[in-house]
This record gives structure tokens, sequence and C-alpha cells, in this order.
């Protein structure tokens, strides 16, 4: 199947559910602890074992994180919505149900921006619904000879389904949306997105359509999809598979296919469609989800400013290229450092030039978080002042900064120590050139003789002497000088 | 609405539950009398009639998100099926044979 | 053993003085619980009330009591010995529901109304048989033998809570925990000649109660007298944050209204529950129970539930569906029955229909049937829409200044053990008490008199969480009636 070009009559329908982990530290409806990697069972209680007679109790937490998620993507919230029983039987569904929603759910009609078209229109897609459900256990199916093993630590542990309208139309743009949405629930402190612990999980409904065609065609879900990259890879894949039955005047089954990244193909599951009859009804052991306004305003307020608005206020106020936009919005932490160190300093080019290349670096060498470095906006800043006032030299400046990284001290501190002041002292720098004119006799002489372009040579020998303190203008009018006219 | 064998046995599979034919064939009997004395419920006009959502709806009270989980009085493996290194074993599922989709 | 039979007093709260004043240990109070109940025969070679006890672990922790805590001790119901349905979570005594798919199942956790009921000095002294995860209403459902009727053995003694019922008919213990669907507290209550309480719904955690339906079911309580049940009732109301439907009000001392005057109440005589078809001796022990109320300064009120005939359609929708759903987690996988089979499929089916009785599976397809697609909005929306109009008719009575109603529980008194195989008669037994559930509206079932040498019971209804004037009005019915209320 690699390999098919899809013939450009054919137009690509893609939309995405996604399901997300709240950072939550309880579970949806329990008290057992959410934390990741424990030994199998350990985090387990009557509740989301579903032993006789115990019941569900929603997590508030969960509730605030999901009702952020909501706004943060720009839904209406409902003020009142409905738990729903999905029933079906799997080994790692205790209860023989998922408490979801069903009908009325937490929030919908939102919409998320994932770039700009070339004419400068904002790229949006429709985000229908996110609505509040509990995760299911975990099922090992190849551990033990002719059995499954059940972990239920991950049974009732709250998620946020995320449907999209089906408004992608190319696998990049589900990339775009997938990588959009990411940003924004790690901006607003919702999920921490790590699609390897499972805590972002992608599914993707595709479906194939003659171009102008208006009407959706019969659409595939498709699963087992661990990495961006590979929805991307799974969509291209599903399009040109459903192409290539359209044109042989065949018809797309509505079914669930894989995705098998080791051998890079898309399969038909073995589960059997239409099987399935959810027979959803009200969860009948909780009342309605009833919020007030002033909770969700209150969670609105609580809301970071999101990427693409921060991009947009970056790029007027700081007057900051396309890249440094996209590398500083990153993340809200990278951004409010980003911020501090141009308020600060008063400087944001310099600024967005030292997150850029000095802190972003130092992080990349350490593996540090921005949270442990030692380094802070305020101190930054005064590196970035001492550099304006011509108190450190620019050539010095890199040194100081390492020193600050290291230590963690004030950056006046550290040139002092460092001897990184800049010295224009011209007693100073003259003792300098002359010891540097006399351990380079030869380039020394022949400098005086005339040749002109040694003289950056010399400054050069000058500022590493001096360690870069010295104030390089200031050496090349002294060395100019000492050539006889 | 009348049910029929089929009803029964789509019924049965949802539900899990194994029945016989002749089982079956007598649940479609006792099904449709019970669902025709339900049949009245067709006459009454509710429109506009809220469903009941749960007595004493004024909303859902909430939990904090800490506190110590539920402890067991005993422990899993004391009344499980079946237990191996702490994980619960069920004969695998046959879609699953030799496979691992899914989880 | 029999010498311990009646040395110390039987009603709750006499008990609990006598073990608070040390005249009594709670040691002593449980063994001849015991004794009562073995002179009784309620084990299952007599009525086959109690399926599960241990007497020395129990009488070792009621030893327990005179030491460790000054409160178990001097609790309200200090030493009381009580009998708990076998669909309530205990942490000593197995909790099968009367099923075989948890045969010899003992729940890690604990009910919060046993919780109280511990706390405030009980002994709980065994489980008692019900119909399989309460449905019935003859306590003949159960995979254990069905139970007997005390005042008739020949006879059921009503369910699905017909064990804690026929214990504490036959004087074993004066309070027992029920619970109650559609009737399942009450109904029994009458055919047993005991007092039942379904409170509101949302009164009594749920935390603990095997799901039946979960918008329905009740913790309820039994009580030898009046008295005995409000003392019950008193310790396990009130709001606990285990259970999300439990509602947070303050509880009423509901034993205060012993004594309480029926001056200016108003009881409605609700014409729907006094049908052509009913026993003309059950409709004159209620008119009787009406002249005594006006005696005691009450006036009785002609008043109609019109869609009182709608309830048990709506009740055997309802609680199907939720039950379907509900007894989906008895898969065999993690604790109960599992039955062998080959792969996982066969392994289910072979589990729940082994570990099922008949009318659990019957009801189970029901369920299953009511929600499957397509039919939907024709059987569970509609149910629930009609539901509405159930309680709508409680809510339009109570607001126009009827304070009570009464009404007979059942519409015959307690029938033979076989005699109803048909499942919609049987259904039809919890015509009176199963609006009260759609409602969650309090109800209390007590005896007014015998028909035939059989109990016959009569049912207060109040709105919601107004139980303590019910309490009231059944207190003073039962002293009116003193020795006439079993005669």
């Amino acid at each position: 199947m690699t390999g098919t070009t899809v013939r450009s009559d054919w137009e690509m329908v893609v939309g995405l559910e996604v399901h997300v982990q709240l950072l939550t530290r309880t579970k949806a409806f329990c008290n057992c602890s959410t934390e990741f990697g424990a030994a199998p069972n350990v985090n387990t209680c009557p509740i989301c074992l579903a032993l006789p007679g115990a019941l569900p109790v929603l997590n508030a937490q969960a509730v605030e994180l999901a009702t952020r998620a909501a706004l943060a993507l720009g839904c209406d919230v409902n003020l009142v919505s409905v738990f729903a029983r999905k029933n079906y039987f799997y080994p790692d569904l205790p209860k023989g149900y998922q408490i979801s929603q069903f009908d009325k759910p937490l929030a919908e009609h939102g919409q998320l921006t994932i770039g700009t078209r070339a004419d400068g229109a904002l790229i949006r897609i429709g985000i229908e619904r996110v609505h509040m459900e509990e995760d299911a256990g975990k099922s090992l199916h190849d551990r033990y000879p002719g059995a499954s093993a059940i972990d239920l630590n991950r049974s009732g542990v709250p998620l946020i389904e995320i449907v999209s309208g089906p408004d992608m139309r190319t696998p990049e743009a589900a990339g775009g949306y997938l990588r959009a949405l990411k940003q924004i629930l790690q901006y607003c402190r919702i999920s921490d997105c790590d699609m390897e612990k499972g805590s972002l999980r992608v599914d993707a409904n595709v479906s194939a359509r003659k171009m102008g065609e208006v009407k959706l065609g019969t659409k595939t879900e498709v699963k087992n999809l661990n990495s961006f990259s590979n929805v991307e890879k799974a969509l291209a894949l599903e399009f040109a598979r459903q192409v290539s039955v359209l044109e042989q005047g065949g018809r797309v089954e509505q079914q669930t296919m894989l995705f098998d990244g080791a051998r890079n193909e898309v399969r038909a599951s073995r589960t059997k469609e239409g099987s399935n009859d959810y027979r959803y009804f009200p969860e009948p052991d909780l009342p309605p989800l009833v919020l007030a306004q002033g909770f969700v305003d209150r969670v609105r307020k609580s809301i970071p400013e999101l990427p693409e608005a921060r991009r947009t206020r970056f790029t007027a106020d700081y007057a900051l290229g396309t890249y440094d936009v996209e590398v500083l919005t990153a993340s809200p932490e990278l951004a409010n450092y980003f911020e501090g160190v141009a308020r600060h300093s008063g400087d944001a080019k310099a600024a967005a030039n030292w997150t850029v290349n000095g802190v972003l670096a130092a992080l990349n060498a350490s593996g540090e978080t921005l949270d442990e470095f030692r380094v802070r906006p305020a101190d930054l800043a005064a590196l970035i002042r001492l550099v304006a006032d011509g108190i450190v030299a620019h050539s010095a400046a890199r040194q100081v900064f390492a020193e600050m990284v290291k230590t963690g001290d004030r950056p006046e501190q550290v040139a002092q120590r460092e001897g990184l002041v800049r010295v224009d002292d011209d007693a100073a720098l003259r003792g300098w050139i002359d010891e540097v004119l006399a351990e380079h006799p030869v380039e020394a002489q022949r400098f005086l003789a005339g040749e002109k372009k040694l003289q950056g040579v010399l400054v050069g020998f000058v500022m590493k002497k001096s360690k870069g303190s010295a104030d390089a203008r200031k050496v090349n009018q002294l060395l100019a000088a000492t050539v006889p006219g | 609405m009348s049910v029929t064998i089929d009803d029964v046995k789509h019924v049965a599979h949802l539900a899990r539950l194994g029945m016989t034919d002749a089982r079956a064939a007598e649940l479609v009997v006792e099904l449709n009398n019970i669902l025709g004395h339900m049949s009245v419920l067709a006459k009454v006009d509710t429109r506009g009639v809220a469903e009941a959502a749960g007595v004493g709806a004024a909303g859902m009270p909430l939990r904090v998100d800490s506190g110590p989980p539920i402890a067991l009085a005993r422990a899993l493996d004391d009344f499980a099926p079946a237990v191996r290194d702490g994980l619960i074993l069920v004969p695998r599922l046959a879609s699953h044979e030799g496979s691992a989709d899914e989880s | 053993m029999s010498r311990d039979v009646h040395r110390s007093p039987l009603g709750a709260r006499a008990i609990a003085a006598a073990v608070s004043g040390g005249e009594l240990t709670p040691e002593r109070a449980a063994r001849e619980a015991f004794a009562r109940g073995d002179l009784a025969r309620v084990g299952p070679e007599g009525l086959n009330a109690l399926l599960w006890t241990d007497r020395e672990a129990t009488l070792d922790a009621a030893r327990g009591h005179g030491t460790s805590s000054d409160f178990v001790d001097r609790g309200p119901l200090a030493g009381v010995p009580i009998a708990v349905k076998d669909n309530i979570a205990t942490l000593s005594l197995p909790t099968s529901c009367g099923s075989r798919i948890l045969e010899g199942y003992v729940s890690p956790f604990e009910a919060t109304a046993i919780t109280r009921l511990r706390n405030a000095g009980a002994t709980v002294i065994g489980k008692t048989n019900m119909d399989e995860f309460a449905m019935g209403s003859s306590t003949e459902n159960s995979a254990y033998g069905p139970a007997r009727n005390p005042r008739d053995t020949g006879r059921v003694p009503g369910g699905s809570s017909g064990g804690s019922a026929a214990v504490v008919a036959a004087g074993m213990v004066p309070i027992a925990l029920g619970s109650e669907t559609g009737g399942s507290v009450r109904q029994p209550a009458a055919f047993c000649g005991v007092v039942g309480v379904k409170p509101t719904y949302g009164r009594v955690s749920r935390y603990g109660l095997v799901a039946f339906a979960s918008s329905l079911d009740h913790i309820g309580v039994f009580g030898a007298s009046v008295d005995d049940a409000a003392l019950g009732m008193q310790i396990i109301a009130g709001r606990d944050p285990m259970d999300a439907t439990s509602a947070d009000l303050p509880v009423e001392r509901y034993a205060d209204a012993a004594g309480a005057s029926l001056n200016g109440l108003v009881i409605g005589r609700p014409k729907e529950y006094f049908p052509e078809f009913l026993d003309a001796r059950i409709r004159a022990r209620c008119e009787r129970a009406f002249e005594i109320f006006r005696q005691l300064g009450a006036e009785v009120r002609d008043v109609s539930l019109p869609h009182t005939d709608l309830a048990i359609p709506v009740y055997y929708i309802i609680a199907p569906a939720e039950a379907s759903s509900n007894l989906a987690r008895f898969d065999g996988v993690r604790y109960g029955l599992r039955e062998a089979a080959d792969g996982l499929a066969a392994t289910y089916e072979a589990t729940r229909s082994r570990g099922f009785g008949k009318e659990v599976t019957r009801r189970i397809l029901l369920g299953t049937y009511v929600l499957s697609a397509g039919y939907y909005d024709a059987y569970y929306r509609k149910a629930q829409q009609v539901r509405t109009l159930i309680a709508d008719d409680f809510r339009a009575v109570f607001a126009a200044g009827v304070h009570l109603l009464f009404t007979p529980t059942t519409p015959s008194t307690a029938f033979e053990l076989g005699a109803k195989s048909d499942p919609v008669e049987m259904y039809l037994s919890d015509i009176f008490t199963a609006t009260a559930n759609l409602a969650g509206v309090p109800a209390m079932s007590q005896p007014i008199g015998l028909v035939d040498g059989l109990p016959v019971g009569g049912q207060l209804i109040a709105p919601h969480f107004d139980e303590a004037r019910m309490f009231g009005a059944a207190y003073a019915l039962e002293k009116a009636l003193g020795a006439e209320a079993l005669r």
C-alpha cells in the first residue's frame, strides 16, 4: 500500500477524538492516586474495583480542569451537564460501564486556531464537544499464555474527550491541530499530554470524497496512534486505501482500523462493528453536574494567555521575528521568563536573543527545567543592562552568563570576581598592548611597518588577554596611535 | 412492538447471559407478556414533561482532590478468582489470541 | 440456651438503657438474641430467615464492646442486636445478596449505615435472607431457598427483605435493616406484622448497599415497634460524603415525635389506593385507622393521585434498566463466582447464567431490551417522563395542604408459598408501595390489625424529608390501636 499516490481529485476529511488525562492527584470518582507506574492494582479501592455497594463521588479538581480546557478551547460551558453510563463488557472495565457524558456534555461549540493561511486568514478547526469521563484499566495480553492480565490502577483516572469537527483536509492539518491542542493543554496545566504514558490518546475518523462533493463519505476510525507523526502517517495510508477502494468502484466499510507502526500499514481490527450497543442512560448514582456562573467566570480568569494570543502580542509589542516568537511561546514558562527579562531590562530584542540563544542552550546542555534554572529573569536583565551601559563588554557577557548559570550569582558580582568589568582606562589598556606587542614580535614588527590589516589580529590578542573585558574600540584607537605617522 | 427470538438472543448477548434455545423461546413469551403491561404508557401524554433526573437534583456534591484512599479490609487476592504478580487473570479474549492489538 | 430467652427487655430503647446502666452486657444481649432466634427457628431448617451468622465471632465482638469505648458502650443503641439484609456490606459476615454469584463473598469494606449502627453500639448478629439482588416480593427468589412467614410458615414473609421482616416478627431482634426499591421493606413489614420504614431518597446513604436500581434503592429499617424503627432510622439518617445522592439536610429527632399531637393534621385518603378489588376487610382496617386519626384531632381528606396505576409499568421499566447496568459488574473477573469455560466470552456467559437465578436473568434481559437501540425512547425515556407525573401527583397533594397520606400497604395479606408463579402477578404486589420509590417520598408500614389471622399493614406517606411528622402519626396510631394492631 505504501507508495500509492493519491490522485488529487479526492479530498480527505478528518475529525479527531482526543482523550486527555487531567492533572489531578486522585482519580475521577475515588481517592486513589493517579500516579503512573505503580505496581499492578496497588492504586485501587472498592470504588475503582467496582466492588458491590461502592458509589462514585466526583473529583472537584477534575471538574475545574475540564472546565478550564473547555474555556481555553473557546467552548460554551453547559451550566448543567449530565453523566451517563456507557455499557459494555470488557475485563478492564470493572463496573461493566464507563461513566461518561453523552447527550448533555460539559461543553460544546469551541474552536482551535492552528495557523495562518497564505492570505493571512486564520485556520480554525471546530471543537464539537468536550466531555468528562473515566479511564478503563489496562489489559496485558501477551504476558501469560492463554490469559489476559488486568491492572486497574488506571481504572477511574479522569479524562476529557475532545471531539473536533470533520474539519481537517490533510494529514499535516491533523498534525497541526494536535500540536496546537497539546500546547494549549500544557499551557493551561490541564494535562501533561505525555503520549508515552497514555495521558494523550488520539483516534481519527477518516473519510474520502470527490473534490467539490458536500456529502461526507463513509468513515473509518483509525486507532492505535501513538505519536503525532504516526497520526499523519496513518491518515495518509488510510486515505490512500479508501481512495483505492473507491476508485475500483468499491465501498468503504465502516469499521475500526488499526495502525501498525512497525509494518507501516493500517489493517481492519477484528472487533465486530454493529455489535456495540452501549445503552447509554443517565448515571443514577450522580446527580446532574450544576456549575455556578461564578465558578465558570473564576476558571476563565485563571486561564493564562493562550499561545495564539501571546504570539500576536509578542509580534506586535516586541517587534520580534516569526522564529523568535515561535520559540518563545512554546511554553508559558518560557514566555513568562522572556517577558520578565524584557520588562526588567527594557530591551526586548536583547531579551529575546538571550532567552533563545543563551537560556535555551544552557537548559539543553544541563537538562534542567526552567524552574530549576539558576539565572532568574531579573538577573539576566541586569546583565543586559550592564552590557548596554558599557560596564560589561559584549565580548565578556557570555562568560559572565556562563558563570551565572553555574553559580546563580548576580552579574555584577560575577563580573567583578572574574575581572570581566569592561576596562577603558588608557594605562591599563596600554599595558596589555605593550605586553601583546612584546609577546608577538613578528606581527608587531609588520604592523608597525604599516601592515594595517594586522591590527585586527593584535586587537584579538588584547581581548583574549583581558578575557574580553577590554574596550575594543579604545584598544583599536590606541593601537592605531602606536603606528608612527 | 413485539419481542422476537432474535431480540432475546441479541439482548442476551449484550448482557453476556448464556441460555439454551428452549429458555430463549420461553423468554420471548415472558418478555412480551411483561411488556404488554407497559403498553399503557404509550397512551400517556408526556409532551413537555421533563424526565425524572435523580431526586434532589439540586446539583452534585464534589470531593476535594486529596485524602487517603479507602483501604480494603481484605486484599485483592483474598476475593479475586485468579491473581498473579498482583494482576487479575482472565481467559484471553478471542480477538487477542496471538496478537497485541488495542489495550 | 432457652433459659436466656426473654430474660431481658426486647425493645431497642430498653436494651440500650440496660446496657448503658450496666445491668446488661452487649454480649448477653447478643446471646439472648441468638437464643430467641433458635427458639423461633429462624435458621435454614425453620423460617430460613437468617442466612449467615458467626456466633462466636459476634459474641467476641460484643464482649469487646464492654471494654473498648465508652461511646459504643453508652451509645443510643448500646448492645442492641440487629439483623442486616444480605445486600448490605458488612466486614464480618458474607454479603451474598441471596445469589449464587456472590456465594462466600465477604466485603472488604463496610456500608456507611453499618458503621453508624456499630458506632452507636449495635451488634450485627446475622445477615438475612432475601430475594436474589432484591428482585422479588416474596423472598422465594433466594438462591438459598425461600424464607417463611413466622405468623404462618406456609406463607411468604413478603419481599424482597423477607428475612429481615421475619427475624423481627419472630422476636429475635428489635431492629433490622432492609432495602427498598419498590416496597421491599414496607410490603414484608405488612405481611409479617412489624413496622417498616422507607426514608426519603437521599436521607440514608446507599454506600455499601449493593445496587439493584440506583435511583429507586433505599436502605430501610424494620422495627418491632414504631419506636424501634425510629431509633434505628435516627442513627443511619444523614449526609454521607461517600454517596453523591445523599442529602445535606439536618436530621430531626424521630423518637421525639412520640406523643406529638395530631391536632390540625390533614391526612389524605387517596382514592386510587382504595380500588374496588381491595379486600373489604383490609379496607375496614384502614377505615378504623382513619377513625382513630379523626379522634386524635386530624382531618381526613379525600384526595387523588391520578397517575398511581402507571407506577408498576414505570417501575418495571426503570428498575430493570438500571439493574441490567448495575449487575454488569458480576462478571467473574474480580470477585464472586467464576465459571470456567473456554475463552473469555464463554466464561462471562457461563458465570452469569449459572450465577444468576431466573428472575434476575429475566429482569436483566428486560432492562437491556428497554435500553437498547431503537427502544430507549419508547420505554426508558417515556417511563422517566411518567415518573415525573407520578412525583408531581404527590407534590400537588402536599402543596394543597395535605400533610400525610394513609393507605393500605398491600392489596392482600401474605400469600402462600408458590402461589404466585406469574411474574406480572407478583409485580402487582407492589402497586401501593412503588409510587413512593418513584417519587422519592418517605413512607412506612405498620400493623393495623389481622385478617384471617394474618397481619394487615397500613401505610403513611409524607412529603420529602418530613419523616418526623410521619413518625409522629405512626406513634399515635400505634398507641391508639394498642393490642388491636395484631388482633
